[in-house]
């Protein structure tokens, strides 16, 4: 006699084949392709290897050496700068093109989605683009300045130079992103609240910085964690038009784990790099995590 | 389950045409649309400079100053590196990887997304959130012992060596599984007391509602593994197997300072992305404000 009892444990348990089933593929990817090489890479970090033969137990060797190693701390510090200040930077431009792009004015669908173009465009194409208009010789970034009648500047042999082309792309980059972040943020102001404003006779500035940025704090927050780890990940631009250099002024912490990794065969201090990356993204991750959860709290 | 990475959800179906509402004077206005006119023309003009640099010669481009418009078009630059290079074939690679990924990506993620958000199964929640939790690990975290992996498999210099490991992201996973809590449960039992079982509603009733989620997902994976670069660097180690972007970056080194041909063959590589996104720049835009990928 089939009770209601086995009815219902047996529509459990087809369910769970079901759902084994469904997520069967996505389950196995990610153990083999994710999980196991983010435990692997834990693992490879306490040890010397260099991509074949046997690996050589270190312990926590690789970690000391890292604290002792002038150019990874060359590139942590490259990357916290340059971090500093392409973060705010594209939170700025991209709060001013939502703001400018967010009323009503002719064109304002097409002019959207031509700032936004830059984010389509693969980062080696954008280094190519860039490396022609940095060009210390021919580029037409000197030959704008020169006509101007300031000094050219050696953006492959200068350091700094390097690094202010490389922001320049990222920014480049980033700006539609940020824009379309802020668009959706500003969707969320009731339209209300501008009119009770608009009645109180408040300025063009005080709307802005009595409501406008106010409620538009969660997003920035997001923008700000999201562009920081984005920015901790920059690598293709860089490859493209400096390679880290000149020296090591354009060498980021990616960067440098796939030179120790890759070119220099050092596969376990590439992967001892790798754990400092992801416990730094881990951190702002766990933020992000803490406040969208605090927000959805209350 | 609220632990996310995405932007303050913007209330659906508040669509306001007129942004504050408020009334500006034609002056203001004006002064808008010229200052978008200027950012516009800031943020295209590399690309203008692009086209611009890609029918110039040599001799052309180290004469100074460059023209703003060319007076000779040297469309050889858009041919002369078919012959000289195997651009056909980093074309090809590049379709199929994009292609292989889209469709395993849109498969995997459908019933993924679908499991997590209405099957109760085993460990359904732990392993969702050990999933989402890999959200932001950066490539160069675990390319290392993935690269090991990939030449344990015997797929090294191989396309599936690009194509699976990436079948590893969570974006689309997470972007389904949203998806799907939205749908009602009373369609999905009523379909079960028609007498359909679980995979039979999938397939029947769930996928055909699923239309906008599987245009998102096909369009961001297709950008994404079209302009993907340091994985393929990586994997793919004979010039025959480069897809565009690694090809392009090996041909940095042989054009020099021939930038013609260099940046002709670099729109090229990009005007695929470009006619997606002219198409459903629509599903970019709103794409990026439901789920804040990028």
């Amino acid at each position: 006699m089939v009770t209601l009892r086995t009815v219902r444990s047996t529509g459990a348990r087809t369910e769970r084949m079901a759902g084994l089933i469904l997520a069967g593929p996505a389950l196995l990817v990610f153990t083999v392709f994710m999980f196991v090489p983010l435990m692997l890479t834990f693992w490879y970090s306490l040890h010397r290897y260099r991509g074949f033969g046997t690996m050589q137990w270190l312990g926590a060797q690789n970690f000391v050496e890292i604290f002792h190693d002038n150019t990874f701390w060359r590139a942590l510090i490259n990357t916290v700068l340059f971090t500093a200040v392409s973060v705010p930077l594209g939170v700025v431009l991209g709060l001013g093109g939502a703001l400018l792009l967010n009323r009503a004015m002719p064109g304002r669908t097409l002019f959207r989605a031509l700032f936004y173009v830059p984010v389509v465009i693969s980062g080696v194409a954008s280094g190519v683009i860039f490396l022609r208009l940095f060009d210390p010789l021919i580029g037409l970034i000197n030959q704008l300045l020169g006509s101007v009648g300031l000094p050219t500047v050696d953006w492959q042999g200068n350091g700094k130079a390097a690094l202010v082309s490389i922001i320049v792309v990222t920014t480049w980059q980033g700006v539609g992103f940020g824009m379309v972040v802020y668009l959706a943020g500003l969707q969320g102001i009731p339209r209300e609240l501008y009119e009770v404003a608009a009645l109180d006779g408040a300025t063009g500035w005080q709307r802005f910085r009595l409501i406008i940025w106010p409620l538009l704090g969660p997003t920035t927050f997001f923008l700000v964690v999201y562009s920081i780890i984005v920015s901790f990940q920059v690598f293709d631009v860089v490859y493209v038009m400096t390679r880290g250099g000149p020296g090591t002024s354009t060498t980021f912490l990616v960067q440098y784990a796939y030179d120790q990794g890759f070119n220099q065969r050092r596969q376990g201090y590439a992967a001892a790099i790798g754990v400092i990356i992801y416990l730094i993204v881990l951190l702002f991750t766990i933020a992000q995590w803490r406040l969208s959860r605090r927000r959805d709290a209350a | 389950m609220t632990a996310q990475l995405m932007p303050p959800a913007a209330p659906e179906n508040t669509v306001q045409p007129e942004g504050d509402g408020l009334p500006q004077s034609r002056r203001v206005r004006t002064g808008r649309v010229v200052l978008a006119v200027l950012g516009v023309v800031l943020l295209m003009f590399p690309i203008y400079w692009m086209l611009r640099t890609s029918v110039a010669s040599v001799d052309e481009l180290s004469t100074l100053p460059v023209r703003m418009w060319p007076r000779q078009w040297h469309w050889e630059n858009y041919v002369a590196p078919w012959r000289q290079f195997p651009f056909a074939r980093w074309l090809l690679n590049s379709v199929v990887i994009a292609v292989a990924s889209v469709v395993l990506t849109v498969v995997i993620n459908l019933s993924a997304g679908y499991a997590f958000a209405k099957l109760r199964f085993p460990f359904r929640n732990v392993l969702f959130l050990l999933i989402l939790s890999t959200l932001m690990v950066p490539v160069q975290v675990i390319m290392i012992p993935q690269f090991q992996i990939v030449i344990d498999l015997g797929l090294l210099n191989n396309t599936w060596g690009v194509v699976l490991p990436r079948l590893a992201e969570a974006f689309g996973l997470f972007m389904a599984r949203q998806f799907f809590m939205s749908f009602p449960d009373e369609l999905l039992e009523a379909a079960r007391v028609d007498g359909a079982g679980h995979l039979r509603t999938f397939w029947k009733i769930v996928l055909p509602l699923s239309k906008p989620l599987v245009a998102v997902l096909v369009i961001f994976t297709f950008m994404w593994r079209w302009n993907e670069f340091v994985w393929p660097l990586i994997v793919l180690t004979d010039s025959n197997s480069y897809t565009l972007p690694v090809g392009l970056q090996f041909l940095i080194g042989q054009f020099s300072t021939d930038f013609g041909p260099l940046l002709a063959m670099s729109f090229l590589s990009i005007l695929p992305v470009l006619l997606v996104f002219a198409a459903f720049q629509g599903y970019f835009v709103e794409g990026v404000a439901r789920t804040g990928i990028k």
